[in-house]
Order: structure tokens, then C-alpha cells, then sequence
């Protein structure tokens, strides 16, 4: 009986889970219907279809928005913070993980780990003084503080992922005379490939996505990033929907297609790096 | 094995410099301004813990923490029962299991600023004509400007958006129950509510518990939601804590006193994650 019952496809629970994902679905339809529509559509009801696509909002705000500048300081800024995070986070992860019976390092991991639960408007009203003083007031500044401010997390996930690797590999290797960083950079960077995935993406949801942290650092407003320029673009042109909603609609738009390309291997590596 | 050693401290000492430069050493900046009077220019003198006596006396401070504290628990709540519903049914044997767990995380990647615009228009603009068309007269004003039901705007939002991250969580949770306790289950008659309080919860224990206090965290950290969906308003209705802290610092010269302000913010974030992580773990070990 318990194998027939794991054949039956249950369809009340899949019809509901599609009734759901309407209420996913929905605002996501209506900002791209608005995005197309012209202002005097607005005047119909919103649910219908545009008459004719009006691409040209696009254009129009992009423009509007600078959108090529902002896009650019977003990608260097959220390829940087990726990479340097996950080659960084990942060392100072294992070099704590091998070390946990010394009490420096047991001390450090707390240190590290603890932070996770200091709110960020603590540190946000003299950080913006600070890096303002270092001329960090920019994507440069925003980069360290990205890396930072997410140590504690991944430090947290990856030391028990770490934990979990046997380290009789990398005695094997020690006899072989592999130094300690080639043994990291040979053996454990390689093995951490799940993690390592989970922390990138993750890193770079948050990097590309975050408001505040640019919001109070960058003073130059040729550094504003995509999320920044939407704040900007809104206070000024909240009149327009239509040209507001392309705007948002382009903001998200490269997240939403690495999205649809990637997104079996993104929920199964973030699930991996859930359970760990 | 000394090298090795030196190695290993290598490793760590960059990250160590910069973590303390960069998060430790401005949060005792904080501490030691919450002290002053010092307004983020000019002079400042000592003023002791008269800042802390007077967020306890200041209206909006309360204000701020009644409207992030209910916000923040109902959402949590809400988003919990969902992300676990949810998870439920991604996790049983349904069709379009790919799409339809690609379609529920949707949103996690969505940036929370936008989305608050999106939502914004909807309750302005687009519930309002849906609730005039079908002639609902009580839905149809933007709610988002009432000072008694703006807030319920914020959760909705909030739970859209945060739901995904926690469906994920759930589900990696309900991976690790093995197939063969419901089937023995099953043999012994467990219709499926029964299943569920006496398998299943239990098993995923940890996952609610990391669930609830991660939520519960964020939650109360809210600051995008509250800039694009209502900036705080009508009035300071729905101003939360990082808001006020972030106004009164950087537009109203308050930077001793919101200081003081984020150190009691810490100082209440900090003891409920404790309590939290206390109660719910007992429950784990009970079961």
C-alpha cells in the first residue's frame, strides 16, 4: 500500500500550490503590464492588456534613471564583493575550522559569529562619519564593507562544512610536502565547491539588492547603484507609472534572467548550504 | 609545524584587522557617543545616561518600537505558517515540482525596495479600483494611509517577500526526514495531521527554531519596506526603529541620542534572540 501510495501524483496539493503561486505571479504581471503601457492607458483598467507594447518607456528610462552607469557600478561592485568574499571568507574559515581546540581561535569564531546579532543602524551613524574621513566614501568603500559585513555568516556556514571534511586528506598531502596554502587552495577550496556556491549566491543577492549601505556611503552620485537610483528616479518621477515601472522592471531584470538560467542549480545549492 | 602555525594566523589576521576596523571599532564609537550630546558636527560634551533616559520619555521612540515589534511579530508568524505550508506541499509528490519551487523563491531574489513600490501602487492604486469595481466600499481607500491599518500594508509586503527564504530553509529541513518512518507510520495507522505533530515537526525542530529567530531578527531590522511603501507615515505611524534611528542621525542632528537609541535597539535584539533560541531549543530537546 505505501508503494502504491508512492506513485499517486497528489493533485489537490499541486492545484493548490498553483492557486498560490498566482499571488506570486500577479505582481509581477501587473509591473510588466504597467511597464508597457502608455499614460493614458492608466485611465483603464489596470488589469488589461497594454494596447500596443510601448518599448520606448524603456528607453525613456533609462535615460531618466542613467541606467548603464548605475548597472555598471552594480555589476563591479556585486562581481567584486562575490569573488573576494568567497576567496576570502572561505581562508579565514579554515584556517578557524582546523584550529577550534585553541582558544584563540575558538574565541575568534565567537567574535566573528556574534556579530550576526548587532542591528545595523549601531554602527551605521559613525561608519558613514568613518568612511567618509578614509575616502571610502564610494564603490570602493562599499566593497570592504560588503566582504565584512558578511564574514559572520559565512564564517558560521562554512566552519561546519569545514568540519565535516576529513583531515586525513589533507595529512595526505602534507606528506607529499604540499605547503599549508596549497594544501587549502588544492584540496579544501576545491571540496567547498557547494558552500562555496551558496555563499555566492547569496552574496550576491544581498550586494545587488541592498539599499541602505549605498544609500548612507556613497556621496558621488555617478556611483549610485541600481537599487539607489530606483530611490532617486521615484522621488522624482512618481508621477509616471509607466516610465517608473520599466525602471523597476529593468532593475530586476538581470537578476530575474541569471534567475530563469540558473535557477534548478540556485535553490538546490542553496538548500545544500541550508542543511549544513 | 610552526610555520604551519604562522600560516594559519596569516590567514586570519587580514580579516581579523577589517572586521575590527570596519564593524567592531564603529559600534564602540556608537557606544561611546550615545554618551554625548554631539549632534554629527561641531562641538560635544559628556551628558552621562541623561540620552537614555530620554528615548524611554520620547513619544516617537515608543512609537517606533510599538509599530517594529507588532509588525515584526505578526510577520514572523505569518511568514512562518506559510514558508511551512508551502514547503509541505513542495515537498510532497506533486507535478511541476521544479517549476513550481523556482515560481515560491522567486521573490528572495527581487529587491526589497522595488517590491515595496510595486506594492505601493497596488494598494494606492490598483486595490482600490478592484474594491470600487466589485463595489466593496471598505476596501476601497488606499490603506496605506490610515494610521490604524498602514502597518497590515507593511506585513503583506513583508510576507510576500520573505516567505521564499524560509520555504527554502524548511525544505531542506523536511530532506532530512527519511521516507521509512511514514511508511511505518502509515502501517500503524497515522491519518496525516497526526503524521505531521508527531513526525514530522518534531524532526524539522531545529529548522523552525533557526526559522523563528532569523525572521523574527530581520524583521525588526525593517528599513526598505518602510522608505518605499510609506515612508514611515501618516504621521510616524509606521516608522520603525532602524527609520528613526537613520532620520534623527543623519537629517536631525540626533546623533548622540539615536546612538543611545541603537545601543538600547541592540541591547533588546540581542536579549530576544537569546530568549528565543532558550525557549524554542527546550522544545527541541523535549521531543
Amino acid at each position: 500500500m505505501a508503494k502504491k501510495q508512492k506513485k499517486k501524483r497528489n493533485w489537490l496539493v499541486t492545484s493548490l500550490l498553483i492557486l498560490g503561486s498566482l499571488v506570486i505571479l500577479f505582481p509581477l504581471y501587473l509591473t510588466i503590464n504597467i511597464a508597457l503601457k502608455t499614460p493614458q492607458e492608466m485611465g483603464e483598467p489596470l488589469l488589461s492588456l497594454p494596447n500596443e507594447w510601448r518599448f520606448q518607456n524603456f528607453a525613456d528610462a533609462m535615460e531618466l534613471t542613467n541606467f548603464f552607469s548605475a548597472f555598471t557600478n552594480s555589476f563591479i561592485v556585486t562581481t567584486a564583493v562575490v569573488v573576494l568574499t568567497v576567496l576570502s571568507n572561505s581562508l579565514v574559515s579554515y584556517a578557524i575550522a582546523r584550529n577550534m581546540h585553541k582558544g584563540f581561535y575558538k574565541a575568534l569564531f565567537y567574535y566573528f559569529v556574534s556579530a550576526m546579532f548587532v542591528p545595523f543602524p549601531i554602527i551605521m551613524l559613525p561608519l558613514v562619519r568613518q568612511t567618509a574621513i578614509w575616502n571610502m566614501d564610494n564603490l570602493f568603500g562599499l566593497i570592504v564593507l560588503y566582504i565584512v559585513f558578511q564574514l559572520s555568516f559565512n564564517v558560521f556556514i562554512y566552519v561546519g562544512y569545514i568540519k565535516s571534511i576529513p583531515v586525513e586528506l589533507e595529512e595526505a598531502a602534507v606528506m607529499d610536502g604540499a605547503s599549508s596554502w596549497g594544501i587549502f587552495w588544492k584540496v579544501i577550496f576545491p571540496l567547498l565547491g557547494p558552500m562555496n556556491a551558496t555563499v555566492a549566491i547569496l552574496t550576491a543577492l544581498y550586494a545587488w539588492n541592498d539599499f541602505l549601505l549605498p544609500l548612507v556611503i556613497l556621496t558621488d552620485p555617478a556611483d549610485a547603484t541600481l537599487p539607489l537610483t530606483q530611490y532617486i528616479f521615484q522621488s522624482e518621477f512618481s508621477t509616471n507609472y509607466n516610465l517608473a515601472f520599466a525602471s523597476y522592471l529593468l532593475a530586476m531584470l538581470p537578476m530575474i534572467l541569471v534567475y530563469l538560467i540558473a535557477q534548478r542549480w540556485i535553490i538546490g545549492n542553496v538548500t545544500r548550504g541550508a542543511i549544513k | 609545524m610552526k610555520s604551519r602555525q604562522r600560516t594559519f594566523l596569516l590567514m586570519t589576521i587580514p580579516a581579523l584587522v577589517l572586521f575590527f576596523f570596519f564593524h567592531t571599532f564603529p559600534l564602540l564609537q556608537g557606544v561611546f557617543y550615545s554618551f554625548t550630546n554631539w549632534r554629527g558636527y561641531g562641538e560635544w560634551d559628556f551628558v552621562g545616561f541623561s540620552n537614555y533616559l530620554n528615548v524611554f520619555q520620547d513619544m516617537r521612540a515608543w512609537s517606533a518600537y510599538g509599530f517594529t515589534f507588532q509588525f515584526a511579530i505578526v510577520s514572523t508568524i505569518l511568514v512562518n505558517i506559510f514558508a511551512l505550508l508551502i514547503a509541505l506541499g513542495l515537498n510532497a509528490k506533486i507535478k511541476f515540482q521544479k517549476t513550481l519551487r523556482a515560481v515560491y523563491f522567486l521573490p528572495n531574489i527581487l529587491s526589497i525596495l522595488i517590491v515595496g513600490y510595486i506594492f505601493q501602487f497596488i494598494f494606492t492604486l490598483f486595490l482600490p479600483q478592484i474594491a470600487d469595481f466589485l463595489g466593496i466600499n471598505a476596501l476601497a481607500t488606499n490603506i496605506l494611509g490610515s494610521p490604524d491599518y498602514a502597518w497590515i500594508g507593511v506585513v503583506i509586503m513583508a510576507v510576500w517577500q520573505a516567505t521564499a527564504f524560509n520555504v527554502i530553509l524548511y525544505l531542506a529541513g523536511l530532506q532530512t526526514v527519511s521516507e521509512d518512518v511514514y511508511e511505518a507510520a502509515a502501517i500503524d495507522g497515522a491519518r496525516p495531521w497526526r503524521r505531521f505533530w508527531s513526525i514530522t515537526f518534531p524532526m524539522i525542530a531545529p529548522f523552525f527554531t533557526i526559522n523563528m529567530v532569523l525572521a523574527l531578527k530581520n524583521f525588526l531590522m525593517v528599513f526598505d519596506h518602510i522608505i518605499a511603501l510609506t515612508g514611515g507615515g501618516p504621521g510616524y505611524a509606521t516608522e520603525s526603529i532602524s527609520v528613526l534611528i537613520f532620520r534623527g542621525g543623519f537629517e536631525g542632528s540626533q546623533f548622540g541620542y539615536q546612538s543611545a537609541n541603537a545601543v538600547i535597539y541592540f541591547i533588546v535584539i540581542v536579549a530576544i534572540s537569546i530568549f528565543q533560541l532558550r525557549v524554542l531549543q527546550k522544545r527541541e530537546v523535549q521531543q
